[in-house]
């Protein structure tokens, strides 16, 4: 999503808030949290947020009485439930109360960014998530990067290739903290995926100032020529 | 169902109520037919006795004997009877003095003018005979004179036939009587167990409130009993239900903190063996993650089903919805979900049983299929079906036949490398025949996999 958004998580597990609010906070977004809808509900009284990522059982009641109550009061802060019961009967009914999307416990990491994005893209306009390199400006919420006046559209892993040397400019990437972070653990990767895929990446980039180098033995490196 | 060797109250009690009306019949028509005849011979008693009495009185003694007047006013009494043989005997003292002197005595001499009456066999003919007897003074000493009148009695017996068969012919008329009255009253007995065996037929298959229709003292057990059993039944349900949700949430959560932590550490880490270790604990939480969902859907797919709790639906919409849903798991994998789901398609059904099976078929076709390829998800109706088409460029079946991938913990042999627990497809086959829908998958030419879900429109 590029960093920057702000998240109201409202998880009642204390140890697995802790960690998604850390993945979060690695990725560069700031994240609130909290534990009750009570508390939630004056979060968003006192601050604005761009996202707010919502368990269903919480203990002073069901998250979709909330998202029902959010709904009624107009807010437009979308929603993403997590989920932990079963599958079935739940999504149905998270989705007729008003949520954006939701997502089911455990989550791939990438698969919540993913959702995140697409949610934000949705709802649109609310984000401002432009990111500057070189001469480079990239949207990956449009999945657009621009330079010399013209704008080229990037795959999704494209994006999230991007996002990661953004994070990082200047420093090396091995290949295989790329490979983790692109693509699922449960689907075979061959070992060249990632240079495909860093090619694919090279070729859009093609005539910007932005360069990614390969350095032998090591992986690559986002540079500014 | 009727168990075997069960019979029919309504049967049993008919034959009961025409048992009891034969023998009531019977005791009637017998009661009349005694009734009757004691009545004639009464009757007959009376004309013989009094024409016996008759006689004697109009006996008188003379010089030198007895004269008997016998006057035709008593004879002619005794043949308005009938045609009837008369035979008589007086006798003086010891000495039959006229008449049969054959004709039985009584057992029981007569006293004075009330008559003895008895029955004897005369002549190859039964006879009544009255005894009367009196006394005359003959030459100045007291005689005992008994008088003895007999009759025939083939007009009585004929009397008596033509009573008893006018009793039987009653006797029949009651019974023949009987037998709608025991239909009718055994129809109102039984009515109050068929009006409660209808109300809890009618019953929707959810309906598990307990039993209110208004029944006879009789059946009050059997409707507790009934109760009682809906009562267990509901709460074993609803603990099913809950079940299904607890189980997942309780092995989710701790399943989601632990991918979570491994995914953080894996971040984190730069020694490669560590990394190698992370990456295997996070495809074994996905693997039970996905085993138990998969195998908690199974569940909860099996108890709708049975439910058959169908409503009217817009499958297309449906269709749209969880392919919205699902790409971005596509577009994580770059790959193109190409949806093709217009209008309306109105089906019946549960609308839990079908997002779980368009949801299990969409992403199997996302998860076999290589990065850059396209799934195609076509919604149309054909004939008298709305069809679902999920095609895709995966690796297709892998020669496999394709009912032998619907079978339960089945798959394919070559998806040794993706997490699956085999469940997938015997959902999404369980939805639609529970719908009375199909479900087909084969192989696409050109390579990959084509699923076929489809459920009768309304």
């Amino acid at each position: 999503m590029g960093g920057g958004v702000r998240f109201l998580l409202v998880e009642d597990n204390a140890e697995l808030a802790a960690s998604v609010a850390a993945r979060l906070g690695l990725e560069g977004h700031g994240v609130d949290r909290v534990g009750t809808l009570a508390e939630a509900e004056e979060f968003l009284r006192a601050a604005t947020y761009d996202l707010i990522l919502l368990d269903i059982m919480l203990p002073d009641g069901d998250g979709r009485d909330f998202l029902a109550r959010h709904r009624r009061a107009e807010r437009q802060t979308p929603v993403i439930v997590m989920t932990a019961r079963s599958a079935v009967s739940d999504r149905v009914d998270a989705l007729d109360t008003g949520a954006d999307d939701y997502i089911t416990k455990p989550f791939d990491f990438a698969e919540l960014e993913a959702r995140c994005r697409a949610v934000l893209r949705r709802k649109g306009g609310l984000v401002q998530t432009l990111r500057r390199y070189a001469d480079l400006s990239f949207d990956p919420l449009s999945a657009t990067v621009a330079f010399a006046g013209e704008s080229r559209d990037l795959r999704s892993r494209e994006v999230r290739l991007l996002e990661l040397f953004l994070n990082a400019p200047g420093r090396i990437l091995s290949k295989e903290h790329l490979c983790d972070r692109l693509f699922s653990f449960s689907e075979p990767v061959s070992d060249n995926a990632i240079e495909v895929y860093v090619g694919r990446l090279r070729k859009k980039l093609t005539g910007s100032q932005a360069r990614i180098e390969t350095v032998r033995g090591l992986g690559y490196r986002l540079t500014d020529s | 169902m009727i168990a075997p060797g069960g019979f029919s109250l309504r049967r049993r009690l008919v034959g009961q109520l025409l048992a009891l009306a034969a023998v009531l019949a019977l005791v009637l028509s017998l009661a009349v037919r005694i009734g009757a005849e004691r009545a004639s011979q009464a009757t007959l008693d009376a004309v013989l006795g009094s024409a016996a009495l008759g006689l004697a009185e109009e006996m008188r003694a003379e010089e030198g004997g007895m004269v008997i007047d016998m006057q035709p006013a008593t004879f002619s009494m005794l043949a308005a009877m009938g045609e009837e043989r008369i035979f008589y005997r007086v006798d003086v003292g010891t000495l039959t003095v006229t008449g049969y002197s054959d004709l039985p005595l009584p057992a029981r001499l007569p006293r004075a003018l009330a008559p003895v009456f008895y029955t004897v066999p005369f002549r190859d003919a039964d006879i009544r005979v009255a005894a009367v007897s009196r006394s005359l003074r003959v030459e100045g000493r007291a005689t005992p004179v008994l008088v003895l009148l007999g009759q025939t009695r083939e007009g009585q017996e004929a009397i008596a036939a033509r009573l008893g068969w006018q009793a039987a012919a009653l006797g029949l008329a009651v019974f023949l009587a009987a037998i709608p009255l025991a239909l009718l009253v055994a129809r109102s007995l039984t009515r109050p167990i068929d009006q409660l065996a209808e109300a809890v037929g009618r019953r929707g298959p959810r309906d598990l409130r307990p039993v209110r229709h208004p029944a006879p003292r009789e059946l009050a057990p059997f409707v507790t009993a009934l109760n009682s059993f809906i009562g267990r039944l509901r709460g074993t349900l609803s603990q099913t239900e809950t079940f299904i949700a607890e189980a997942a949430h309780h092995i989710r959560t701790p399943l989601a903190v632990m991918r979570n932590e491994a995914e953080l550490a894996l971040r984190q880490s730069t020694e490669e063996g560590t990394r190698a270790r992370l990456r295997g604990l996070i495809r074994s939480a996905d693997d039970a993650a996905r085993s138990a969902g998969q195998l908690l859907d199974h569940a909860t797919v099996l108890y709708r089903a049975d439910q058959a709790d169908w409503a009217r639906l817009d499958l297309a919409g449906m269709v749209r919805a969880v392919a919205l849903r699902l790409a971005p798991a596509a577009e994580m994998k770059d790959m193109d979900l190409v949806l093709d789901s217009p209008g309306v398609l109105t089906c019946e059904g549960d609308a839990v049983l079908i997002e779980a099976a368009l949801r299990n078929i969409i992403d199997n076709a996302i998860k076999y299929s290589p990065p850059d390829s396209v799934v195609e998800v076509t919604a149309r109706a054909t004939g008298a079906m709305a069809v679902v088409i999920v095609a895709d460029r995966g690796r297709g079946l892998g020669g496999a036949a394709p009912e032998r991938l619907l079978r339960r913990f089945r798959r394919g042999d070559n998806v040794g490398d993706v997490t699956g627990s085999g469940l997938g497809l015997t959902i999404v086959e369980q939805a639609a025949s529970a719908m009375g829908g199909t479900f087909r998958l084969r192989a696409r030419e050109g390579g990959g996999a084509c699923a076929e879900f489809c459920l009768p429109l309304v």
